[in-house]
């Protein structure tokens, strides 16, 4: 039975899924998740496995709901007045969307990085110091120091800033912003490394360098990124998710999403005759 | 009556002036059979604008000088003896004018009086026949000159424009000069305050007490600024240190905190509360808060006085409140979401979001905002009036009476006042002292504010 005629027949979609050709540990996995606005469902029973040490990429055209269920991931819907999150996110045995959990300990773990680069109005060593000063993780001033180089280091931005960590971070480039961000997420040493359009504000040349660095980071950090840019999920992902007005329509790895999609929704969007 | 008819004519005349532009513009552009540069409608106002603006420019000038040439025409009629006493000549004048609009005067009437009033009766007649041919006249010929140029080459809408603009500078040129005119004239009578004290006493004497000027004789008291600059000082401190905390830690809760429905209710609230009109605040003081205080100094066996600056500074603070957290909350709003985001997104609390992030980040311009409530309290004067006390002595003791720049120069203005004294110029030179710091707060307030916003565009 198709997916369509399933959908006609009971009411509910069934994502299509398809497997790895080689096996992944799953990092999160995500059962039933819904996500309200007010009164408004703006995600329907999203369920997806997301592999460790790999990146997932979040495609679909605008306000199908990717920004909202990858903030469902370090509760930052939380922050949103009226939304209202059902389901469980389930990272290796916790449930992340458990209401006990302590959102300030989750979100060191899960990191994220924004649209916009938002790097704070303080020098570029205080903005990746940030986090592990709230955390107390550093033990003393060397180690803030070292965390700073380290994090920076693993951002790919070391060279360029070495010799003015103590002016604003918010005087560098777009892209170095971005990558200033990104170093700052790493700071805390989370496991996961959530990305909503991190590349949309910058240059091309920015870009790759922000997609190499993800490449990077992808060998320690389990990564979600949510574009716009079909060329740059294919780049940079492992496994591709395709959503559509709040349904989760496809998933599999991103070679066959791209290649080989199996929904119609799916082929008209990657191929650009929707949205 | 007769003012609502004249309007109701030009309005009408106008509206015909308006008429007769779009039409001759439409009809020139069917009988060309060309399109015109701009639509109707800016024909038919620039028509307008030409019948209103040379007419109205007549008519001004008439108001401006016509009085002085039916005066001194009028002052023929008068007896030399009178005409050359300028006292007699005001009265003589005023008199007449009286007769001439109908109104009578008082006592024997002399026949010259009387022979003036009518002159001056038939002249106001004739001159305001005249005038209204002239503006008249003026008017039609300003209509017919743009009328023969209105053409599809001419621009009626880029005209239209400019006049417009024409208005608005001239609007914003009126602001700018009475605001230049009265710090002139503040300046002028302080300048004059000063040909009787010395500045040097003025603004480094420590003894305030001025004599009246009607006792006169034995010198001219003290004026000393000091002891009123402190007075202010310390009342705004006072103030600061209540509207300060409160004000700000409100706001913080209001932008941070509050639920959408709380800061929809609350917001308007807090600016009706900035509304409230000084003197009930006075008020408050005097009859509620200043007693309150002076009973608790007296469990405690302190000697504190209900109207003191501890009273004042306190209600002032109070009534600062509302205009501390109103524009502190308005600059803690303006911090982009993305900053909170940034924050939370790496596990921060929200108090700790507020501390490290959002009050860092507003930081100049909630300074700025301070800047301008210190500036409020400086300028402040009914509270200070009822419940500051009214003693310009040096002290530093809060809870003793004192005064302040503004209570003194309310002092100093009210009774019998005699303008050639320096009892009463002192209050230029007190007003032109407050201006001054006043004017140099919103200066540096307006530039800390103004660079905090380049901050974040
Ligand atoms: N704060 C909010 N309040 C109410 N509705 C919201 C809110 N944020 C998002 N939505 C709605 O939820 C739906 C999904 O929005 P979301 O931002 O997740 O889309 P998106 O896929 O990220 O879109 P885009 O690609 O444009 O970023 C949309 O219909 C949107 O209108
Ligand atoms: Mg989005």
């Amino acid at each position: 039975m198709s997916a369509v005629a399933a959908e006609a027949s009971t009411g509910r979609y069934e994502t299509i899924r398809i497997a790895d050709p080689v096996a992944r540990p799953t990092k999160i996995a995500a059962k039933e998740v819904y996500v309200h606005y007010g009164a408004k469902e703006a995600l329907h029973h999203v369920s997806i496995d997301i592999p460790a040490q790999a990146v997932t990429a979040f495609i679909g055209p605008s306000g199908c709901g990717k920004s909202t269920f990858l903030r469902c991931f370090n509760r930052m819907n939380d922050t949103i007045e009226n939304c209202r999150v059902d389901g469980v996110l389930d990272m290796e045995g916790e449930d992340l969307n458990d209401h006990s959990l302590d959102v300030v300990l989750l979100r060191a773990r899960v990191g994220m990085v924004f649209q916009k680069p938002n790097p704070f109005p303080k020098s570029i060593f205080e903005n990746i110091a940030y986090g592990p000063r709230i955390h107390g993780v550093a033990q003393d001033k060397a180690h803030l120091q070292e965390i700073v180089e380290t994090s920076l280091k693993k951002a790919g931005l070391w060279e360029e800033v070495k010799d003015r960590l103590n002016e604003p971070g918010t005087g560098l480039s777009g892209g170095q912003q971005q990558r200033l961000c990104i170093a700052r997420a790493i700071a805390v040493s989370p496991e996961v490394i959530l990305m909503d359009e991190p590349c949309s504000a910058l240059d091309p040349i920015a870009t790759a360098k922000v997609e190499e660095l993800i490449g990077e980071l992808r060998q320690n950090y389990t990564i979600i990124i949510v574009t716009h840019s079909m060329s740059q999920a294919q780049r940079v992902s492992q496994r591709t998710a395709y959503f559509h007005l709040g349904y989760l329509v496809e998933e599999g790895p991103t070679e066959s999403i791209f290649n080989n999609p199996q929904e119609k929704r799916t082929k008209d969007y990657i191929t650009g005759v929707f949205g | 009556m007769n003012t609502l008819i004249v309007i109701a004519v030009i309005l009408i005349v106008l509206s015909l002036v308006y008429q007769w532009g779009a039409s001759t513009s439409r009809s020139v552009a069917r009988s060309a059979g060309v399109k015109m540069h701009s639509r109707p409608v800016y024909y038919g106002l620039l028509l307008v604008l030409w019948c209103a603006i040379p007419a109205a420019v007549v008519y001004v000038l008439y108001s401006l000088f016509a009085p002085t040439i039916i005066n001194s025409m009028i002052l023929s009629y008068l007896p030399a003896d009178v005409a050359g006493d300028p006292q007699a000549r005001v009265s003589a004048m005023s008199r007449i004018q009286n007769l001439a609009s109908g109104f009578g005067a008082l006592g024997d009437v002399p026949d010259y009086e009387r022979q003036a009033a009518r002159a001056l009766t038939s002249l106001r007649w004739t001159a305001n026949l005249a005038i209204v041919a002239l503006v008249a006249v003026v008017g039609v010929l300003g209509t017919l000159f743009a009328r023969s140029r209105i053409g599809p080459e001419y621009r009626a809408r880029n005209r239209v424009e400019w006049a417009i603009k024409a208005l608005l500078i001239t609007c914003s040129a009126i602001a700018i000069l009475t605001t230049v005119g009265i710090v002139l004239s503040v300046l002028s009578e302080a300048l004059r305050f000063f040909t009787f004290v010395n500045p040097i006493d003025f603004f480094f004497g420590t003894v305030w007490n001025p004599r009246f000027s009607s006792t006169g004789s034995g010198g001219q008291g003290d004026f000393g600024l000091l002891p009123l600059l402190w007075g202010t000082i310390m009342i705004t401190i006072i103030a600061m240190l209540v509207a300060v905390p409160v004000g700000l830690m409100a706001a913080i809760y209001l932008s941070e905190y509050a639920g959408a429905k709380f800061r929809f209710i609350s917001k308007p609230l807090l600016e009706v509360l900035a509304g409230i009109p000084t003197i009930v605040y006075g008020f408050f003081a005097l009859v509620t808060v200043g007693p309150f205080f002076s009973g608790i100094g007296a469990a405690l066996g302190l000697d504190v006085q209900a109207t003191s600056a501890f009273t004042a500074g306190i209600v002032m603070g109070i009534m600062i409140i509302p205009f501390v957290s109103s524009l502190s909350d308005d600059i803690i709003s303006q911090v982009p979401q993305t900053m909170r985001d940034g924050s939370y997104g790496l596990g921060a609390t929200r108090s700790e979001t507020i501390r490290k992030v959002i009050l860092p980040a507003a930081l100049p311009g909630i300074v700025g905002a301070f800047l301008l409530a210190v500036s409020r309290a400086v300028g402040e004067t009914m509270i200070v009036v009822l419940a500051a006390g009214n003693s310009p002595v040096l002290t530093a003791n809060p809870f003793e009476a004192v005064s302040t720049v503004t209570v003194t120069i309310v002092n100093q203005l009210t009774g019998d006042t005699d303008f050639a004294s320096p009892q009463s110029l002192v209050a230029f030179a007190l007003g032109l002292t407050l201006f001054v710091i006043t004017l140099c707060l919103n200066v540096v307030a307006i530039y800390i504010v103004k660079k905090y916003r380049e901050q974040y565009e």
